[in-house]
C-alpha cells in the first residue's frame, strides 16, 4: 500500500462505521475511518439501548434478523458483551385500539419470521405485576434486548483497530471528492486517499451526500433521555408502547432509563441538551405505566444526535451519482440494534458490490429529486 | 433598567456582595439560593430559633459573617430573595428552579453564577465508612446544629481548613485525637512570602496551629497512606509519618478532605468555556478581572469561579455586579472597580502562597490500590478507572465515565470527578489538564420523579 492511499476511508465512526471497519479488515482491505469526535459518542453512544425486532417496519426486520445473531456473537467479536442481556422487549397497549395494534402487528410479524405473544391485561398484571393500571394489554418479543450504548461502538472500534484499521478520531472530516480514479478526503487537517468511500457519518451523512451531488432531506433527532438513581432491580424487561411516545428499561445495577420526545441541538456545533419539558412529559407517560416510580429521583438527562429521513427507513446502499461510495446513514432513532449487521453489510458492498441482505427500499434513489432538508427548528 | 431581569445564584459572600451592588446601581436582582439563610457554606447560620453568639460559630470571621447577614436584612424588599431553592438547569436564557413553592423557570437578561466550592475529597481506604466526614462538614455540623461528627475525632487534610476546624473542635470540648496534614511542613515556609500580602490571615493560621500545640494535640506533617478502619463505622486511622514510621489513632469520627473545588456545572450548563487553571488543578469558566465569561452577560464570582476564599469572593461578587451594571450601560463608579481589583490582585498573591504553603498531595492517590472505591455513588473502585485507562484507552474523563459509571451516580461526579482525573492523567502518564473535565448535565443535584414539579 502506498504512503495514504487506502482501499476505503470510512467517514464517522458509529457502531456502523466501526463494525464496517473491522468486517474490512477481515477481508484483508486497508481501511482508515475518521471520526470528528470519539468513536460511538453520537447517535451510537447517546440512544436508549434498546436491541429490538418488535415494533419495527417490516423493511427492516431482515437487518434486524441479521444484527440480532451478531449481539450474541459480541463476545467472540469485540471482546465483551457490551452488558446485552436478551431481557425481551415488552410493548405495551393501554386501550382497546392500542391492543387491536398489537394484535395486528403480531399476525403481520409472524410473516417475516418474528414470533411475539401477546397478552390482555389480566394476565399482563399476572406476569408483570410491576406495571401500573393503565396498562391493557401486551405484547412480548422474548429475544429482543437491551445493551449498554456507551460500550458498543467503541468495542468495535478498539476490535477494529486491533484488526488493522486506522482508526482517526478528532478528525473531522470537512469535504470528500470524487478524483475520477478514487477519493480525496480532507480530515483534520490533512487529504487521505482512497479507492473507496463510506458513509456512514449519522445526521452528517446528509452532508457527505450533498458534497456528491445527492443530497437527502435529513433532519437531526435528538432523543430526550432520562435516568433515575438506582431503585430495586424489577424492570427485567425493555418497555415500550404503542405509539413510541415512552420507552424504559431498567439495568441490572437499578438505574431506571427512560426516553420519549426531542431535545434540542445546534448540528453545527454539534452540541445537543436535552429539554426540561420533554423530560417531564416523558416522566408523566413513564409514571402511567410504572407508578412505583415516583419516589425515584432523577440524576441525569441526555441527548444526542441522529439523523432522520422522512419516511422514518436509512439510506443504505451505494451512490447513484458516483462509483465506490457507498451510503449507510439516517438510521431515524432505531439504528442501534442494527449497527453490527451494516458494518456487515457495507463491508459486503464495498467488496463484493452487493449485499447478502435486501437493500431496495433503503436506496438513495428514493430521495431523487427531494427538495433538501428543511432548516432545522 | 427596572425591568431588567438579573439573576445572581449564591447567597454566600460573592452572591451577598453582587446584590448589594446591583441594588446600588438601581436593579432589583433575584437572588436565588439553596439555603433558607444567608451566608453561603462559609458563614452559614443556624436554622431560625438556634441562635449562638457569632463569635463562637465563626472565630476570627465574625464580624464579616455579621455583615454578611446584616446585608440580607438591608436588601429586603429590594431583592426578590427565592429561599430554598435549588437552580438545576440552565438552557439558553433561563434557570429551572426548584423550591418551596415548587417548579418555575426564571428567564434572566443577565446572570452572576456565585456557587461557591464544596471540599475535594480524595479516595482512601475506608473513605467510606460511617463516621468519616468532609472537613467542611465537620464545620457546618458545629456551626449550623451546634454538635460534633464525634466525641475523639481525627482531622486529615491538605488545606488551611484542617487547622481551622481542628480547633474549633478544640474549643467545642471535643477531643481531637490528631490533625494529620499530608503537605510538609516545609511548603509552610515556602509559601511564605507570598502569603504576607495578607498578613492577618497568615497570623490566624499560624494561631490555629500554635493553639493546637499548645492544647496538647498530636500533629503530623508530611504524612501518607492514610487508611480509616473499624467494624461498620470508622474506629482508628492509620497512617505514615513523614520519617516512615506507620501509625495509628483510636478515634470515633474522622474529618478529612484535601482542599476545595469549585462548583462550575451551571455556567457549564451556561454554556461559558473553561480553561485549566494550573495552581488549583481544575477547570474552571474563563473569564476576565472583572468576572465576565465568554458568554455575553454571564459572570462568576467567590469559589466557583476558581478558589480564592471568602474575602477575594465579597470583592469579587461587588466587582462582577459592577461589571454587570457597567455592561447594561450603568454608570459605575471606575475608582471603586481600580480598588476592586488591586486588593483582588493582592489577595491572589496571598493565595499563591497558601496553595504553595499546602500542595496537592499527590502522593495520596499515586499509592492508593486498586481496590479503594473511588466512586461511591456507584460504587466503582480505582483499578475500574485505571483499567479503562489502560485497555480501553480512554483519553479523557468523559470517556472514562462512559467505560466505568465513575461519575455517574446521584453526586454526578461532584464528590469523585477530581480525583479521578488526577488518577486518570496518572494512569496515562499525561499532563492533568488533558484528563479534561465532566461534561455538565441537568439536574445539577437529583430531582424528584413528580412531573408538576417541573415547568
Amino acid at each position: 500500500m502506498s504512503v495514504g492511499v487506502f482501499d476505503v476511508a470510512i467517514v464517522g465512526g458509529g457502531t456502523a462505521g466501526c463494525a464496517a471497519a473491522l468486517a474490512l479488515r477481515k477481508r484483508g482491505m486497508s481501511v482508515v475511518l475518521l471520526e470528528k469526535g470519539q468513536c460511538g459518542a453520537m447517535a451510537s453512544g447517546t440512544n436508549f439501548g434498546g436491541v429490538r425486532r418488535q415494533g419495527r417496519d417490516f423493511r427492516e426486520m431482515p437487518l434486524a434478523t441479521r444484527a440480532r445473531a451478531i449481539w450474541d456473537r459480541l463476545p467472540e467479536l469485540v471482546g465483551e458483551d457490551c452488558e446485552f442481556r436478551a431481557t425481551g422487549h415488552l410493548k405495551l397497549a393501554r386501550d382497546a385500539a392500542e391492543m387491536a395494534e398489537l394484535e395486528r402487528y403480531a399476525r403481520d410479524a409472524r410473516d417475516h419470521g418474528l414470533e411475539l405473544s401477546v397478552v390482555g391485561g389480566n394476565a399482563v398484571r399476572a406476569l408483570y405485576p410491576w406495571l401500573g393500571e393503565a396498562v391493557t394489554g401486551a405484547s412480548l418479543c422474548p429475544d429482543d434486548g437491551q445493551a449498554n450504548p456507551r460500550l458498543v461502538g467503541p468495542a468495535f472500534a478498539r476490535a477494529a483497530r486491533a484488526a488493522g484499521a486506522e482508526i482517526r478520531e478528532f478528525a473531522p472530516v470537512t469535504h470528500a471528492r470524487w478524483t475520477g480514479a478514487g477519493f480525496e478526503i480532507d480530515a483534520g487537517g490533512a487529504t487521505l486517499r482512497a479507492r473507496l468511500l463510506v458513509n456512514v457519518a449519522g445526521f452528517w451523512g446528509g452532508e457527505v451526500a450533498a458534497w456528491f451531488g445527492e443530497p437527502v432531506p435529513i433532519r437531526p433527532l435528538c432523543p430526550n433521555m432520562v435516568v433515575t438513581e438506582p431503585v430495586p432491580y424489577v424492570i427485567d424487561r425493555s418497555i415500550g408502547v404503542c405509539g413510541g411516545n415512552v420507552y424504559v428499561r431498567q439495568v441490572e445495577r437499578g438505574n431506571v432509563i427512560f426516553g420519549g420526545g426531542r431535545g434540542w441541538g445546534d448540528t453545527a456545533r454539534a452540541i445537543s441538551r436535552p429539554r426540561a419539558d420533554v423530560a417531564r412529559d416523558a416522566m408523566a407517560r413513564t409514571l402511567a405505566i410504572l407508578p412505583w416510580l415516583r419516589d425515584a429521583r432523577i440524576i441525569r438527562t441526555w441527548t444526542g444526535f441522529d439523523g432522520e429521513m422522512p419516511d422514518d427507513i436509512p439510506v443504505i446502499g451505494p451512490s447513484r451519482t458516483t462509483p465506490g461510495l457507498i451510503h449507510a446513514f439516517g438510521f431515524s432513532g432505531h439504528g442501534f440494534q442494527l449497527g453490527p449487521a451494516i458494518g456487515e453489510i457495507v463491508a459486503e458492498l464495498v467488496a463484493d458490490g452487493r449485499s447478502a441482505s435486501p437493500l431496495a427500499p433503503f436506496a438513495i434513489a428514493r430521495f431523487a429529486g427531494a427538495p433538501p432538508a428543511p432548516a432545522p427548528r | 433598567m427596572s425591568d431588567t431581569r438579573v439573576v445572581v445564584v449564591g447567597a454566600g459572600p460573592a452572591g451577598m456582595r453582587a446584590c448589594a451592588a446591583l441594588v446600588a446601581a438601581g436593579l432589583t436582582p433575584i437572588l436565588i439560593d439553596e439555603a433558607a439563610r444567608s451566608g453561603g457554606r462559609i458563614y452559614q447560620q443556624p436554622p431560625q430559633g438556634a441562635a449562638r453568639p457569632g463569635r463562637e460559630l465563626y472565630g476570627f470571621e465574625a464580624a464579616k459573617a455579621a455583615r454578611i447577614h446584616a446585608l440580607e436584612a438591608q436588601l429586603a424588599g429590594r431583592i426578590d430573595h427565592r429561599r430554598e431553592t435549588l437552580v438545576w438547569n440552565c438552557f439558553e436564557d433561563a434557570l429551572d428552579l426548584l423550591g418551596p413553592s415548587g417548579p418555575s423557570r426564571q428567564p434572566f437578561d443577565a446572570l452572576i453564577l456565585a456557587t461557591g466550592a464544596t471540599d475535594l475529597a480524595l479516595p482512601f481506604p475506608g473513605w467510606t465508612l460511617p463516621g468519616v466526614y468532609a472537613l467542611g462538614g465537620a464545620q457546618i455540623a458545629l456551626k449550623t446544629q451546634g454538635c460534633g461528627i464525634g466525641r475523639r475525632v481525627v482531622f486529615l487534610g491538605a488545606g488551611p481548613l484542617l487547622p481551622l476546624v481542628a480547633w474549633q473542635y478544640v474549643q467545642a470540648g471535643a477531643d481531637v485525637a490528631a490533625v494529620l496534614d499530608a503537605t510538609p511542613f516545609a511548603a509552610k515556609l515556602r509559601g511564605l512570602p507570598n502569603m504576607l500580602f495578607a498578613p492577618a490571615t497568615l497570623a490566624k493560621g499560624a494561631y490555629y496551629v500554635a493553639r493546637l500545640l499548645a492544647a496538647g494535640v498530636p500533629m503530623a506533617w508530611g504524612v501518607g497512606g492514610p487508611r480509616a478502619e473499624g467494624d461498620g463505622r470508622v474506629e482508628r486511622v492509620h497512617f505514615v509519618t513523614a520519617g516512615g514510621d506507620a501509625r495509628v489513632v483510636a478515634c470515633d469520627a474522622l474529618g478529612a478532605s484535601f482542599g476545595l473545588r469549585s462548583e462550575t456545572q451551571l455556567a457549564d450548563l451556561a454554556g461559558c468555556d473553561f480553561v485549566f487553571d494550573r495552581r488549583t488543578r481544575q477547570y474552571v469558566p474563563a473569564r476576565d478581572v472583572a468576572g465576565r465569561t465568554s458568554r455575553r452577560f454571564v459572570y462568576v464570582a467567590g469559589d466557583g469561579a476558581g478558589i480564592g476564599g471568602a474575602d477575594a469572593a465579597e470583592l469579587a461578587g461587588e466587582r462582577a455586579a459592577l461589571a454587570l451594571a457597567e455592561d447594561l450601560g450603568l454608570p459605575v463608579d471606575v475608582n471603586r472597580a481600580a480598588f476592586l481589583d488591586g486588593r483582588l490582585a493582592r489577595l491572589d498573591r496571598f493565595r499563591r502562597g497558601l496553595e504553595t504553603a499546602y500542595p496537592f498531595p499527590a502522593h495520596l492517590l499515586r499509592d492508593i490500590g486498586d481496590d479503594t472505591m473511588l466512586c461511591r455513588c456507584e460504587g466503582i473502585a480505582v483499578g475500574a478507572l485505571r483499567a479503562a485507562a489502560r485497555d480501553k484507552g480512554a483519553p479523557e474523563l468523559n470517556r472514562a465515565k462512559a467505560f466505568t459509571r465513575i461519575g455517574m451516580g446521584r453526586c454526578q461526579g461532584r464528590m469523585c470527578g477530581r480525583a479521578a482525573a488526577e488518577l486518570l492523567a496518572a494512569a496515562r502518564g499525561e499532563d492533568l489538564a488533558r484528563a479534561g473535565r465532566l461534561r455538565g448535565q441537568p439536574p445539577v443535584k437529583p430531582i424528584p420523579m413528580i412531573p408538576e414539579l417541573l415547568s
